[in-house]
């Protein structure tokens, strides 16, 4: 992970307000290993058996790794089951309002690119109420890492189809079967310039640590969709990525500048139709120069939409890993840009001749 | 030509054209020069929101009036002596305001069958001897400046479009303008299009030279400089007084400004200038919406910034649940209201002060926010830096309460000595070892501590949810809410005694009745007041800048007088909140027709309560 320079202007003597923050300076124990440092005292309080668990405790786990002293990173939410975690992270957290969480962090990471902000949303807090801030965030490429637990269902008021969810799920709110057609969150995510789209599934802890590596690398947003399994309300939501007997038959795993082949005995593989979408092959029947490479450090997304597109119908094959993984400068570097640019070609502020610019008449 | 000069101790002029003739620029010209003359000044620029409405309709009319004088004036004047109508729209749209007697310019090259017709003109009102109670001057303004130009390579069409600078030209020499401000505004506006420039300074001279020469004015004004305390001086209106008032308070308390903002009229002014700024170190963000807008402002303080949103009245609507997050999580934020008329989308380019109640109350559950109004153009400097103060010392949003009156109002201004500005402290929590309490507060302001991220050993989760007092942990339990809804409007409520106490205007000491405002009637209301004093009458006025909380001792000042009235460009929200509090009877005064008070209307209403006494 990047981690910008933290260095704090001195003073505002010259009439101009600081750039960065004055961030009081001083000791206090750090911790920058061991899994418990990042618990806190708060009793966890998801449903028994929920995916956000393991999630918390991938989490916990690989943060670390990153080597940051805690009062760097920060936690900000929205509302619903997974927006609770920031409680349990101890560094700092914000848990804010229902869909609001990336413009809310928006304000914090372009205004402190010191910090390493973190943002935990799930999929009726980022895709319905807050859908729009969360496309905002992707075009921008503000310095985000956007965790997305997916449990295609409203968990914290009980159980209301979600803009994930498949379209005829009968919930409370729909008896008849929902009419909505559900969203794709990494083709909505690649569809809005976002410069990092990844999968992952909360029960698999290694690839879910391997995709917080890659994006806490990423300068910029980077969105990670979690399958995040709701044992109450949409339980098996993903049974067919978890089922062991058939899982590595419909799991598609992503790696760079790697052939895409999958299956228990890796005898399947995508290949590139001419209309530029994905089909699944057999491995024997085609020459391996036909067999797609993943690239996601392609400038063109119609790859990484292309994979997003292959799990129709849902979980026939689902592509995990990362889809999109492309430089683009983030939101707070172009700020910051500016603000050096203006002090570089007018000199740093001056409050008294700013008043006094314009027409102004003296009287004695 | 030699020519009588009259001398006049104020004037009221109104440019009116259409949207496209340029009347906002033609103002704001004369406005500069009368104010680099020393005169003092008030303006009202009134336009359609409409870009441009269609061509010579009433509904395109864009009029600027300017009032200045001899000696310190207070509005922008409640009738013109002057109407310059640049068409027949422009004249049939304000004529109603034109007193007996009045100067009246009118470019007759626009008056023909077509224009009379579209706004309903049987005949034309120059011939038809309808206008016979004014002093009419019809002049072929458009023809007069395509004939001055006719040397210059432009089209017709950019010669025609001089005809406000030829306009602005006869005016500055009626009025004895001085005129190298505008000479040189044109300079540095048409830089890029030097035979433009060219032809809009010929036409601003040919008119001023046209004046010089005809018979058809015998007489020029002058309207000496008033007497102004020493200083240096500038006009500016409220929006830049308030965007100047952001950028002072980010030097003032040494955190770098967070302006979050989505573009609505008359707010959107303020983002534009604050973001011509950046050298000051403020960031400013356009956001997808009102909600993001505020949203990150919010983060922004999260982080250590002074983050403030800008808005008007259906914004605020958006942004109330993250005020109320502000509330609860105590966190500075600033917050302000430019409003306009309402309700829903209303009349974006008309003023109003229909939004304190939704400011005072416009959250769900208990969540006091401190309110602040300006009450004139470059108060909104000062009264930017107050809510600044009080945003950052307690810990929570503020909302300023401006009007599209003062946004777009000007009025001339003595800069404020820079090192006499108040300082905005801080005061971030300092790193600790353990046991950090990131809700427990100081006792004497209740405020909590400014924990931002990077400060070790401070680590700590906030939120919507309640939390326990001290701890900050979440809480359901009965009494803590309790404790915490009553802290939260302890704190609130005791800012009132760090706020400068109620003044109250009654220099005989005799007066019975007191005239109360808020906000941008401050100018209205006091004219009114002069001119009820000059009638012998007594009247004490008093003008409440802080409306949350306010000042300890407003209820002893309501309780000194007999009666106390309200004028407000409501339906009575300040009498409402008064009343509710005060248990006193205010008799209110509102209209709300967009625009601002007339001091003749409101003397009468005054004198009317003090004769019925």
């Amino acid at each position: 992970m990047t981690v910008s320079d933290s260095t704090a202007t001195s003073g505002n003597g010259s009439g101009h307000a600081p750039v960065n923050i004055k961030v009081p300076a001083g000791h206090a124990p750090r911790v920058r290993g061991g899994g418990p440092g990042f618990k806190t005292d708060q009793e966890v309080r998801w449903c028994p058996g929920c995916g956000d668990y393991a999630i918390l405790a991938a989490v916990q786990s690989f943060l670390p790794e990153l080597q940051l002293p805690r009062e760097n990173i920060t936690f900000i939410s929205g509302i619903g089951c997974s927006s609770r975690f920031p409680y349990y992270m101890n560094t700092y957290g914000f848990h804010s309002i229902h869909g609001r969480a990336p413009a809310i962090a928006t304000g914090l990471a372009t205004s402190r690119p010191d910090l390493s902000v973190w943002v935990v949303t799930g999929d009726g807090d980022s895709l319905s109420i807050g859908g729009n801030h969360l496309i905002h965030a992707l075009r921008r490429n503000v310095n985000l890492k956007i965790l997305l637990f997916n449990n295609r269902i409203y968990g914290l008021t009980k159980g209301q189809y979600s803009p994930t969810s498949e379209l005829g799920k009968i919930t409370k709110s729909t008896p008849m079967g929902s009419l909505d057609a559900p969203f794709n969150p990494l083709s909505l995510a690649i569809g809005a310039e976002g410069t990092f789209v990844a999968r992952t599934i909360d029960s698999d802890r290694k690839h879910l640590q391997s995709v917080l590596r890659a994006a806490a690398r990423h300068r910029g947003t980077a969105l990670i969709e979690i399958y995040q399994n709701c044992n109450i309300f949409n339980d098996g939501a993903f049974a067919p990525l978890k089922d062991a007997s058939v899982r590595d038959d419909v799991t598609v795993r992503l790696e760079h500048g790697e052939p895409i082949v999958f299956g228990a005995d890796r005898d399947k593989a995508l290949r590139r139709t001419p209309a530029g979408s994905f089909e699944v092959v057999n491995v024997a029947d085609v020459d391996p120069s036909e067999i797609a490479v993943h690239d996601a450090h392609s400038p063109d997304p119609s790859q990484a939409f292309a994979l997003s597109r292959l799990d129709q119908p849902a979980f026939a094959h689902t592509p995990i890993g990362i889809f999109r993984d492309v430089d683009r400068p983030s939101y707070d570097e172009l700020m910051r840009a500016q603000l050096g640019e203006a002090v570089e070609k007018q000199g740093e502020g001056d409050l008294a001749a700013l008043l006094g610019s314009g027409d102004t008449w003296r009287i004695d | 030509m030699t020519k009588q000069v009259q001398q006049l101790d104020r004037v009221i002029i109104r440019f009116a054209g259409d949207s496209g003739d340029g009347m906002q620029l033609t103002g704001d010209r004369f406005t500069q020069e009368t104010a680099a003359f020393g005169n003092d000044l008030s303006t009202l620029p009134n336009f359609p929101a409409e870009i441009r409405a269609p061509a010579g309709t009433l509904p395109g009319v864009s009029s600027f009036q300017l009032h200045f004088a001899d000696h310190d004036i207070l509005t922008p004047g409640d009738a013109p002596n002057v109407l310059v109508a640049m068409n027949p729209a422009a004249l049939k749209a304000n004529l109603a305001d034109l007193p007996r007697g009045a100067d009246l310019i009118v470019n007759t090259d626009e008056f023909s069958k077509r224009n009379l017709t579209k706004v309903g003109y049987a005949s034309d009102p120059v011939e038809d001897g309808s206008l016979g109670e004014y002093r009419v001057h019809a002049l072929p303004l458009t023809s007069m400046t395509v004939k001055a130009l006719e040397n210059f390579d432009i089209s017709k069409k950019d010669a025609e479009r001089a005809k406000n600078m030829f306009a602005l030209g006869l005016l500055s020499w009626l009025y004895h303008r001085p005129t190298e401000g505008t000479l040189s505004f044109l300079e540095r506006k048409f830089a890029t299009k030097p035979e433009i420039m060219k032809a809009n300074i010929a036409a601003f001279q040919a008119g001023w030279s046209y004046g010089e020469t005809t018979e058809a004015f015998s007489v020029q004004y002058e309207v000496k400089p008033a007497e102004h305390e020493p200083g240096l001086y500038r006009n500016i209106t409220g929006n830049l007084a308030l965007a100047y008032g952001l950028v002072a308070a980010g030097v003032q308390s040494g955190l770098p400004v967070f302006l979050g903002s989505y573009p609505i009229t008359p707010a959107s002014d303020v983002l534009h200038e604050v973001s011509k700024h950046k050298r000051f170190g403020v960031r400013t963000f356009q956001a997808e919406d009102e909600i993001a807008a505020v949203g990150a402002a919010l983060g922004a303080s999260f982080g250590g910034s002074l983050g403030v949103t800008t808005t008007s009245g259906p914004g605020l609507a958006l942004k109330s649940e993250t005020i109320g997050l502000g509330v609860a999580t105590e966190l500075p934020l600033l917050v302000i209201d430019v409003q306009r008329a309402g309700p829903s989308t209303g009349m974006p380019t008309k003023t109003e002060q229909a939004d304190l109640l939704q400011a005072m109350y416009g959250r769900n559950g208990e969540a006091p926010v401190p309110v602040i109004a300006p009450q004139s153009p470059s108060d909104c400097f000062d009264a930017t830096l107050e809510a600044a103060r009080i945003a950052v010392k307690y810990r929570t949003p503020v909302i300023l309460l401006s009007d599209g009156y003062l946004a777009n109002g000007s009025e001339p201004w003595r800069l404020p000595d820079v090192a006499s500005l108040p300082k905005i402290e801080p005061n971030f929590a300092e790193p600790a070892q353990e046991g950090f309490q990131p809700f427990q507060r100081d006792p004497e302001t209740l405020a909590r501590p400014w924990a931002i991220p990077g400060t070790a050993g401070l680590e700590h989760r906030i939120g919507g949810l309640e939390k326990a007092d001290g701890s900050g942990n979440i809480s359901y339990d009965p009494t803590n809410h309790d404790t915490m809804v009553r802290l939260r409007q302890a704190k609130v409520d005791g800012i009132a005694n760090d706020i400068e106490p109620l003044a109250v205007d009654d220099p005989s000491g005799a007066a019975r009745v007191l005239v109360m405002g808020w906000g941008g009637t401050y100018g209205a209301i006091s004219a009114a007041v002069r001119r009820v004093r000059s009638t012998g009458r007594a009247i004490a006025q008093a003008h409440v800048r802080h409306l949350n909380p306010f000042p300890a001792n407003l209820p002893e000042v309501l309780r000194s007088y007999d009666k106390v009235i309200v004028p407000e460009i409501n339906l009575g929200q300040l009498a409402m909140l008064l009343r509710g509090r005060y248990l006193v009877d205010v008799i209110g005064y509102n209209q709300v027709r967009g625009l601002p008070f007339k001091a003749e209307e409101l003397q009468g209403v005054i004198q009317e309560v003090i004769d019925s006494e």
